[in-house]
């Protein structure tokens, strides 16, 4: 050791720093610029879809059918379709997944069965849609016999979307310290009662999180909804769900032919006529707005049950 | 069963471990563990790190349940009705419900001060209001807190400090009623302040209940104990009244520990 150093080797350690830090100049360039590339990309994207939609953003958009003349055209029976859609999609995919995620989390032996499962399940997040849509028409439409309907396209995309929702809830589970687990535990909790009082309330942000997520990429999902044979053109309402008489539900809906958002999306575009186009921009962005706003809602949502959980 | 190796104690005992070994898969924590836990008595287990104290204690309230591959070995005998807490017929929940358990980090439940006191009697099924009201009273008044969070209850615990959250854990611990109170190095992640108002505390509980107390601190153990136990390498090594302990050890890996010349 020589602690002492002459001038010349203090300015010979500053220019090493100079010359050390230049890289953190060139990386930070480098990603400032692949951000906005990425960013610039999808700005100019919904930026074209607006000016191009902008001539149909109009209440009667929402309420009018799909017709011949572009003009006219609506999607009412598009997005009540994603609506009713997304409804039986959340009914299937959240009790299931999270249930899953719990029992794989809390209540499953450690051992290569489950190890196995634990893979597959995040495989299957992986899959691609398409496969689902094959699936379903083999399984529900098919060999069940459930039709081209609003059930049968609920019940594709809650398969599809059920890994996500299991992995979430798994990530959730796993933030909880194993020490407040223990807690429960020490008190004489039940393994039910540790998951009923601690566990889900604890993991719910995440979970909710995941079950949105999961729900946004499902209302975009078009292939495995044509895979199923959903309707292009449909200019009648499913039997509305509430009804003025007792028991005042129906579920007729459920086996009603539908369409959904995509599917107009992708029906219009193929049209040769220009006004078409500006219909489906417009129904695009609607698209975009509404999956933006379950994301948008599922960052609100963590953040205001995070704030009630420390450890 | 052998007896006459046990301990011998001029107090009502409340347990016993009798030949207690204690394995996480094929590693052998605990080695022929003989105790005896006096009625209202603070023990006091000592000993490094690793020397298997904490997995002593963890066994009384069958924690290492939790995790697959844990094996004991022998019993530990809790008196006056002789259960055998080990008993693969005993059910951990029974365990759980007779012994309470305050760990080395304050571990209060996200959830209101009162809720946390009362989880025991939330897991019992009771929903009487006015029962859980008094419970939540009488708990945090013995483990001196009452004065200090009376008029917000239904805050959340985390507003606490770290002492206060310590003392909130001890009266969860309490409102159950436990016939022992097993301590795991409660005060390690305390400042000084906070330390001399829980070994306070101690003092105070064995009033009400027996203690069976966990810790790195030597003084702690000297200040707060009536017995203590030297642990080593998964050993007991000696067990005695802790004046003698700290005073005249008999055995020298004792004698090496207390005077600080390993450990």
């Amino acid at each position: 050791m020589r602690p002492l150093k002459t001038s010349a080797e203090v300015i010979s350690l500053r220019a090493n720093i100079t010359q050390r830090k230049r890289w953190d100049v060139i990386f930070g360039l480098l990603g400032i610029l692949a951000l906005a590339l990425g960013l610039m990309t999808i700005a100019t994207l919904l930026i074209d879809m607006l000016i191009d939609g902008w001539v149909r953003f109009h209440p009667d958009f929402l309420s009018n059918f799909p017709s011949r003349h572009a003009g006219k055209a609506g999607i009412l029976s598009a997005w009540v379709g994603s609506g009713l859609v997304m409804l039986v999609t959340a009914v299937v995919a959240v009790p299931l997944g999270v249930a899953a995620g719990v029992w794989l989390e809390e209540y499953a032996p450690k051992h290569w069965i489950t190890d196995v499962i634990e893979i597959n399940v995040n495989n299957l997040a992986g899959v691609p849609s398409i496969i689902y849509g094959l699936l379903a028409l083999g399984l529900f439409v098919y060999t069940f016999h459930l039709g081209q309907s609003v059930r049968t396209a609920g019940l594709t995309l809650a398969l599809l979307i059920l890994p996500m929702v299991i992995v979430a809830t798994r990530e959730a589970i796993r933030t909880i310290p194993q020490i407040i687990r223990e807690g429960a535990y020490a008190l004489g909790a039940t393994q039910w009662q540790a998951v009923k009082h601690h566990i889900l309330p604890y993991s719910t942000p995440g979970i909710l999180t995941g079950i949105i997520i999961g729900m946004s990429r499902a209302i975009g999902e078009t292939a495995p909804i044509i895979t199923i044979g959903a309707l292009t053109f449909i200019a009648f309402l499913p039997p509305p769900p509430l009804t003025d008489v007792a028991p005042y539900l129906n579920f007729e809906w459920l086996s009603a032919p539908f369409t959904v958002m995509p599917i107009q999306i992708f029906s219009w575009t193929s049209r040769p006529e220009a006004a078409f186009q500006h219909n489906a921009a417009a129904a695009s962005a609607l698209l975009v707005l509404m999956t933006l706003t379950m994301n948008g809602l599922a960052i609100w949502l963590r953040y205001r049950l995070r704030k009630n959980l420390k450890w | 069963m052998i007896r006459e190796k046990l301990p011998q104690l001029p107090h009502r005992i409340k347990a016993e471990t009798h030949h207690l070994s204690f394995y996480y898969g094929h590693t052998r924590a605990l080695k022929d563990i003989n105790l005896v836990l006096g009625d209202n008595q603070v023990t006091a287990l000592i000993g490094p790190s690793g020397c298997g104290k904490s997995t002593l204690l963890r066994s009384f309230n069958r924690m290492h349940d939790l995790y697959a591959g844990n094996r004991y070995e022998g019993e530990i005998v809790l008196y006056p009705d002789n259960t055998n807490l080990l008993d693969p017929g005993v059910d951990p929940i029974e365990v759980r419900m007779r012994l309470s358990m305050v760990f080395q980090k304050p571990n209060p439940f996200p959830k209101s001060i009162y809720e946390n006191v009362i989880y025991g009697q939330r897991v019992r099924g009771i929903k009487k209001r006015s029962v859980l009201d008094d419970k939540c009273e009488e708990a945090l008044t013995n483990a001196a807190l009452w004065n200090e969070v009376k008029d917000r209850l239904h805050d959340m615990a985390f507003a606490l400090s770290g002492g206060q959250q310590q003392r909130l854990c001890i009266a969860r611990a309490l409102a159950t009623d436990p016939e022992i109170l097993l301590f795991d190095e409660p005060t390690a992640s305390l400042d000084p302040i906070a330390t001399a108002s829980i070994e306070e505390l101690i003092h105070e509980l064995k009033q009400k209940v027996t203690i069976l107390i966990v810790t790195h601190n030597m003084q702690q153990a000297a200040r707060v104990s009536d017995y203590t136990a030297y642990m080593y390498l998964g050993e007991m090594i000696e067990f005695g009244p802790t004046d003698e302990i700290f005073i005249k050890p008999k055995d020298k890996r004792t004698e090496d520990y207390i005077t600080g010349r390993f450990g």
